[in-house]
């Protein structure tokens, strides 16, 4: 069997896999797989709403994968994209709401904002790392809770007691009238194209620039990067600090499009977290992520539906959802057997 | 005669690439047979099909006369094959009974029962002189040691037949010496051993016959009283090799390189170089003999700013770079072939291309405020590839898949091409081929002909004595003498490496102090 055809071959065959398993699973507790997925397809792609609406759920999911991904290539693991996404959520949602501007300047400083919010809580456990060797999973970890709880204190004090803020000015907003128009009023935003050219960033850094030669060289091997005369601590902060600065935008996604307020939470969004699925599911590569915050922002929107128009509980739901995302991330197995399959096949003759 | 291995007219391929080539090798039992071959020739693609690890395209194996198929390394195993590999496959804080034992524990009523194993490896360690404590945690133990750790492993598990992969390429003489004594019990109590090297004079020393193998092709089988070091070299390398490196008189100048009273201390805070004082002058080479582990390491990275200094002095044309960052030191002239290639030369998983940027990158023509031309790493690996004779399918095959003879290569062209005014080669020959070998020595005298100043450190008496114009000898962080090598002789510097320094000669007619 050739590359190529492998290559095809297997995101399809886990897709399916993943499907027949979800049908089992809905079919033994009692409902109607076909219903189940109809209610999926058209939770996806039922009308220009829901399409809106699904690529509106993938917008944060691409940027946190980006995130995840980025620091992946340079050797680092930031399990800090959820901490970093709420800074950068209440960072944008501040400045959306605290001074009110010309659009022209506003929406860019507020994206600013969350960018520097999230580049900053990178920039703690990559300095962490660098200096003291403090090992960046276990700093990324505490610094979420920092985040969640801090912008929950932050939200009250700006609020005055409330536990939510007021809407952000309309100057610094990212929908647009063109795009609501044209999904239905859905909420889909302007932050998808921008997502979408942070794509191309994390592409043009890695692939283009000395900076990414250095970072995939100090994700390598870092004594050779030393030996080479790279600077590797620099290189483990500039990481984190980008990567950071990615999972802000995220955050931006939700503060100045989505939702336009940022509220005080009970637990994590799940959009870090999710982003880490997202970037091994791509390969962290650029590309990759867009496949990855698809498959991911798709189920996930869809599934929303399959309670409403199927009668399926959303426990099931969320472990049918869980099997095909865990089928299509075992690939690898999948590629496995096919090449055992193609080798017996061979001998057979 | 009995064969217990018969290869016949094996072919190995690798898409459109033919690996191996009609080789037969056959030995027979109780000999050391040797398997003679350049870098990337085809021995390891040999032997790993025989290992069961690459499944050949053509030929047969047969197995005390009975045709097999060694589907995998368990079928290996079980026919009493067993391998010593070149890098050895130990968890560094088990062990050395864990280490044995590893994936095939003995239980007793499910609890894994070190004790009686400990007590077979040292019956086996005892039975062919290995003396190994099994209670021995690997990293605390020589690297000779850990080798026997693997021998024993094989032997543990009942090989029959051994194949010991470059075996001799990180050990000391005196290691050496010791290895050969072991394969020569072994092969008294009735074992079968396949060397594989490429170092002629172990092969005259142990071996009893030697099957030559050239760019894949079965070259045939000699034994090994019948034939010399020069006609085994013609035939591996196909062409006539010498091994005297020729060189006409150095004519130095001026001092590139001046070390004054240096220390560096490792990260225990004990000192490994000790007020050590050195000097390399323009059109010279100086070679630093001493045996492994007498602060060679730790100077070459005090020099090359990978390591602090205590105290001390580094000078490169007279300007103090002591304690600069690594980048500054190479700006200022050093070009640096690392001791370790896997470690410090080469990002593996970066292609070859890269690697070869690996110093230039973050420069003109290379990249532009910060801008990556990767078409000008293309150029420049293309060049450096041709040469330097870097065997690779081109620019953009990862490192990771050379052999350790071309990735030396490339890093040797890599640091050459940038044309440093001092050149450090830690080891430049470790693990290659005598043809490498050649290449390589002519291209650090070639260096120093063109007027600059070489600094080669290396574990093999002859490399040194060969190749440098002046013999710094260092034990215990400090250079005891330093020699020319037309006046010693390998006794003499051997008796300064451990340590025996001649009171009256020292700080004699050629101290550098």
């Amino acid at each position: 069997m050739s590359n190529r055809v492998t290559n095809l071959l297997v995101p399809i065959v886990s897709v399916v896999l993943g499907l027949i398993v979800g049908a089992i699973i809905m079919l033994v507790s009692g409902y109607s797989p076909i219903e189940g997925y109809a209610a999926l397809w058209n939770g996806i792609f039922g009308d220009l709403y829901t399409v809106g609406e699904t690529l509106r759920q993938i917008t944060p999911y691409l940027l946190a994968g980006l995130a995840v991904a980025f620091a992946f290539r340079s050797g680092l693991f930031n399990i800090g994209v959820e901490g970093q996404l709420i800074v950068g959520w209440f960072a944008a949602a501040y400045v959306g709401v605290a001074v009110e501007l010309p659009k022209i300047i506003h929406l860019p400083l507020a994206i600013l904002a969350a960018a520097v919010a999230g580049a900053l809580w990178g920039f703690v456990p990559g300095l962490l790392k660098a200096k003291f060797r403090v090992h960046e999973v276990i700093v990324t970890i505490m610094m979420n809770y920092i985040a969640l709880h801090v912008t929950n204190a932050l939200i009250r004090t700006v609020s005055e007691g409330g536990d939510r803020t007021e809407r952000i000015f309309t100057s610094a907003s990212l929908r647009s009238e063109f795009l609501e128009n044209l999904t239905e009023f859905s909420r889909l935003h302007m932050g998808l194209l921008l997502a979408l050219i942070m794509v191309g960033v994390m592409w043009f850094i890695l692939e283009k620039t000395t900076l990414g030669f250095e970072l995939k060289a100090v994700g390598f091997n870092q004594h050779a990067s030393e030996y080479a005369g790279m600077n590797v601590n620099k290189n483990i902060i500039m990481a984190m600090v980008i990567s950071g600065a990615f999972a802000g935008l995220a955050g931006a996604m939700e503060a100045l499009g989505t939702f336009e307020y940022v509220s005080s939470k009970g637990g994590f969004t799940g959009i870090g977290f999710d982003g880490i699925a997202v970037a091994l599911l791509g390969m962290n590569t650029p590309l990759g992520v867009i496949f990855g915050a698809t498959l991911f922002g798709s189920l996930k929107y869809g599934a929303l539906n399959m309670p409403n128009a199927a009668g399926i509980p959303i426990e099931i739901v969320e472990i049918v959802i869980a099997v095909i995302i865990f089928f299509v991330a075992s690939g690898y197995i999948i590629r496995l057997l096919l090449l055992r399959a193609a080798g017996k096949k061979k001998e057979a003759k | 005669m009995e064969y217990v291995i018969e290869m016949l007219n094996i072919r190995k391929e690798f898409g459109n690439f033919v690996a191996n080539d009609n080789i037969t090798l056959q030995l027979e039992k109780g000999e050391i047979h040797a398997l003679l071959g350049e870098n990337g020739a085809g021995k390891s693609t040999l032997m790993n099909v025989l290992f069961g690890l690459y499944q050949p395209e053509g030929g047969e194996i047969r197995v005390r006369g009975k045709k097999v198929d060694i589907s995998n390394p368990n079928v290996a195993n079980d026919l009493g094959i067993g391998m010593v590999h070149q890098h050895f496959m130990l968890v560094e804080n088990f062990s050395v009974t864990e280490n044995i034992i590893l994936g095939s524990e003995p239980t007793k009523m499910g609890v894994t029962n070190k004790k009686d194993a400990a007590q077979k490896v040292a019956k086996l360690s005892e039975q062919y002189g290995l003396n190994v404590d099994p209670y021995a945690i690997i990293e605390d133990i020589s690297v000779g040691m850990q080798q026997r750790v693997e021998i024993l492993k094989t032997l543990y598990r009942g090989a029959e037949i051994l194949i010991f992969d470059e075996p001799t390429a990180s050990l000391t003489p005196q290691e050496i010496t010791e290895l050969i004594q072991i394969m020569k019990r072994l092969i008294a109590e009735g074992k079968s051993i396949i060397l594989i090297t490429h170092k002629l004079k172990e092969i005259m020393d142990v071996s009893d016959r030697v099957t030559v193998i050239r760019k894949g092709q079965g070259i045939g089988t000699v034994t090994t009283a019948e034939t010399n070091p020069n006609e085994l070299a013609a035939l591996m390398v196909g062409r006539q090799v010498t091994f005297k490196t020729e060189k006409g008189p150095a004519h130095p100048t001026e001092e590139t390189l001046t070390v004054q009273d240096l220390v560096v201390e490792d990260y225990r805070g004990i000192a490994k170089v000790k007020n050590l004082n050195l000097n390399v002058r323009k059109g010279e080479i100086v070679g630093i003999a001493g045996i492994d582990g007498n602060g060679q390491s730790e100077l070459i990275e005090a020099i090359t700013g990978l390591r602090k200094v205590k105290s001390g002095k580094v000078l490169i044309h007279g300007k103090d770079v002591t304690g600069m960052k690594p980048r500054k030191v190479t700006e200022s002239g050093v070009g640096h072939i690392p001791q370790d290639r896997h470690k410090h030369g080469l990002v593996l998983d970066f292609p070859i291309g890269h690697n070869i940027a690996l110093q230039t990158y973050y420069m003109a023509p290379i990249s532009k405020s910060g801008i990556m031309d990767y078409n000008k790493i293309t150029e420049k690996a293309q060049q450096i590839i041709k040469d330097f004779d870097v065997r690779t399918q081109g620019p953009h095959e990862p490192a990771r898949a050379l052999s350790g003879g071309n990735q030396q290569k490339a890093i040797i062209g890599r640091e050459v091409d940038r044309n440093p005014d001092l050149l450090i080669a830690a080891l430049p020959t470790r693990g290659l081929d005598v043809g490498a070998i050649e290449f390589i020595h002519s291209r650090l005298i070639e260096q120093r002909d063109n007027g600059k100043a070489v600094l080669l450190i290396s574990f093999e008496l002859d490399e040194v004595m060969n190749v440098s114009d002046r013999i710094a000898v260092i034990h215990d962080g400090e250079i005891v003498d330093v020699v020319i090598p037309e006046e010693t002789t390998e006794q003499q510097l051997g008796l300064l490496m451990a340590g025996h320094a001649d009171k009256d000669k020292k700080g004699g007619k050629h101290s550098v102090e």
